[in-house]
């Protein structure tokens, strides 16, 4: 039926409606679903949220805030996102240029080693540095002979949150390099520049929007790991919880308006992200559709 | 053109990681950085929370008259025996402050960070507060919940923490116990004289079926008191909660009146949550007389009136608000000791890997 009108238009005007031209009740009942699923699910959950923190005012919203434990924990959260984001973009980079750009023995290990995290529950994430660096553990006696802490202290939260976030990056990259093949890269070589100049001005110019999409969810996981954290953290009040860790204690101890203004906070995180993210997306395609040559679609 | 100038850009942008690291170098060398004798860490269990806030902010005014010294406590709160594994696992508490006793045993056990006989070293056992268990109800007691034969019957829900991680866990199953023995034998002096062996034997068996049933009715299992408190009265799970009287109390005051109330049972257990210094720790920490202070000050008059203001049975109550002790109700109270030959041997032959918890516990639907 589509087919038809748009080769045969009837009407000219109706060239443009021949996109949707299911029934009527098929497209009420289908954007009726999303809307609803997108209501339930996102905006119920938020106005929720932002219901909870401001229930008694926006004098007591803006209250929590002033909490020195909440200061400390958002400011935890920023130091583990400040470390671990650079740190995975270093490593993601690596492994993706690697993993795209060279064929070597062991390769197909090394692809499945950086899903790791996401295959593996972050609570046996951060057992297994509970396990490594714990008193009980491999490396605990040494570590506590040289009192160097590692698990229940900000180290051991940075190691958990690099961790979970580690197949960000690479996972964004790995399929964008691997589909430009090394073509440019060659030529580049050819004509006279150095391996280093060669990565800088040909690899990641053609991948950066990926790079930044890969670095933004990177930093809302980071931002936003629960589980992990919670196992190494020791829970010290202003001292190892993390925001959404804190949100959990405010809520515990029935401090119902501070523990919602903290969530809120990780709330607006996440929106944050979505713009991003969006704006990053839009930029990609706009960037595909400038450099891809005629022809080499 | 465009492509160069871009790539430019993004070059000093992606020299940002290295910034960064060196940030990473400076927090690490940053942390371990203890300012030594001004900091306490006190690891204690799930329901403590607003007790210790109250007395820490005490016994800093108190250190600070007496010796001119800043001090701050830190507190981690959670389910008790997960606690003395985090201890276990190194986090560094100068003083741990626990649900029971045997907790705090395997910490002295497992880690060896204090000696094994350190229930001996503070008055009363080591615990300057009790408490007990209790049921919390839905405001009315619409299903007439009125002692732990209720809490069997078919249809009911009854919301408590898992024994394996919470020490109030542990109580509730006991006193549980308790109950149904008391029921069969009468009187649990019976408990310890050899000519009633089968009688206690038959008993045994009556209230492994009797805690088995009741763990039927248990919906689902909080790692913490804390955790089952807000799943029965902010999430409006189960029909009871078995609860250490404090927490009871403390659910009441925070959240009005109006929704839930406290039933006694016929029958409970004397809960003895204890505490103890962590002599490696705070010897490390340098913090060892401080820490010892801040225990000893406890069982001080002002440790006493703030214990029992928080709804915990102080061990000196001539010293707490005689308003703050008329709160208790009257319970016949009966003791691990008594009933089951003390902490490690209830732990053993219940809660341990392949205890009779185990065996009579299956997560239900």
């Amino acid at each position: 039926m589509a087919s038809l009108d748009t080769i045969y238009p009837a009407v000219p005007i109706k060239v443009k409606a021949a996109t949707n031209q299911e029934p009527l009740w098929v497209r009420v009942i289908l954007i009726s679903i999303s809307l609803t699923f997108i209501g339930l699910f996102l905006f119920l959950p938020l106005a929720a949220i932002m219901t909870e923190a401001l229930r008694k005012g926006i004098g007591a919203y803006l209250e929590s805030f002033q909490d020195e434990d909440a200061l400390a924990a958002i400011k935890l959260t920023l130091i583990a996102a400040a470390i671990s984001v650079p740190a995975n973009l270093v490593f993601g980079a690596a492994a993706a240029w690697a993993l795209a750009k060279f064929d070597f023995r062991g390769r197909n290990v090394l692809v499945t080693l950086i899903d790791l995290p996401f295959a593996v529950s972050p609570v046996i994430a951060g057992l297994v540095f509970v396990l490594l660096f714990g008193l009980q553990g491999w490396l605990g006696p040494w570590l506590s002979e040289h009192d160097i802490k590692i698990i229940f202290a900000v180290p051991g939260i940075v190691l958990c949150t690099i961790f979970v976030t580690f197949p960000f990056v690479a996972r964004e990259l790995i399929p964008l390099m691997q589909e430009q093949g090394n073509e440019e890269e060659m030529a580049a070589l050819v004509l006279g520049a150095s391996g280093w100049k060669t990565f800088w001005r040909v690899t990641v110019p053609n991948v950066k929007w990926a790079l930044l999409y890969g670095v933004i969810l990177c930093n809302a996981r980071a931002m936003g790991e629960f589980g992990a954290v919670s196992v190494v953290s020791g829970h010290i009040r202003g001292k190892t919880n993390t925001m959404p860790l804190h949100v959990e204690v405010l809520y515990n101890e029935y401090n119902f308006v501070a523990a919602f203004a903290v969530a809120s906070l990780l709330a607006m995180l996440a929106l944050v992200t979505l713009a991003l993210k969006s704006l990053v997306e839009w930029r990609m395609n706009r960037t595909d559709v400038e450099t891809i040559p005629p022809g080499k679609e | 053109m465009k492509k160069i100038r871009e790539s430019r850009q993004l070059t000093g942008w992606i020299n940002v990681p290295l910034a960064l690291a060196l940030l990473l170098a400076s927090g690490l060398t940053a942390v371990p950085a203890y300012a030594a004798g001004s900091e306490l860490l006190n690891v204690s269990y799930d329901p403590t929370r607003e007790l210790y806030v109250e007395y820490n902010a005490a016994f800093a005014k108190y250190w600070k008259e007496k010796t001119g010294q800043d001090v701050t406590i830190e507190q981690s709160h959670g389910g008790a025996g997960k606690q003395a594994r985090a201890v276990i696992d190194g986090l560094e508490a100068d003083v741990v402050t626990l649900a029971l006793a045997y907790d705090i045993t395997a910490i002295a056990e497992k880690a060896r960070l204090f000696p094994v006989d350190w229930q001996g070293r503070l008055p009363n056992n080591s615990c300057p507060y009790t408490s007990t268990i209790v049921f919390l109800v839905r405001k009315g007691n619409p299903k007439g919940i009125k002692d732990w034969d209720d809490l069997v019957k078919p249809g009911i829900e009854v919301i408590t923490p898992n024994p394996k991680t919470s020490g109030g866990a542990r109580w509730n199953y006991l006193a549980a116990w308790a109950y149904s023995l008391k029921k069969d034998l009468g009187d649990l002096k019976k408990v310890n004289e050899p000519q009633f062996a089968a009688d206690v034997a038959k008993a045994n068996d009556n209230a492994k079926n009797f805690v088995a049933a009741l763990l039927k009715n248990v919906p689902v299992l909080d790692s913490g008191a804390r955790g089952s408190t807000t799943t029965f009265v902010q999430r409006g799970i189960g029909d009871v909660l078995l609860a250490w009287e404090n927490e009871a109390f403390l659910a009441i005051n925070e959240l009005g009146p109006d929704s839930v109330e406290v039933v006694v049972p016929s029958l409970s257990i004397l809960a003895e949550p204890a505490v103890t210094l962590v002599d490696k720790n705070a010897k490390k920490h340098g913090t060892t007389e401080v820490a010892q202070a801040y225990l000893e000050y406890l069982y001080s008059p002002e440790g006493q009136r703030i214990v029992a203001k928080h709804f915990y049975r102080p061990s000196k109550p001539e010293s707490a608000n005689p308003a703050d002790l008329a709160r208790f109700p009257k319970v016949e109270l009966v003791t691990i000791d008594a009933v089951f030959g003390g902490w490690k041997k209830a732990q053993e032959t219940h809660f341990n890997d392949g205890g009779v918890f185990d065996a009579i516990y299956q997560p239900s639907r």
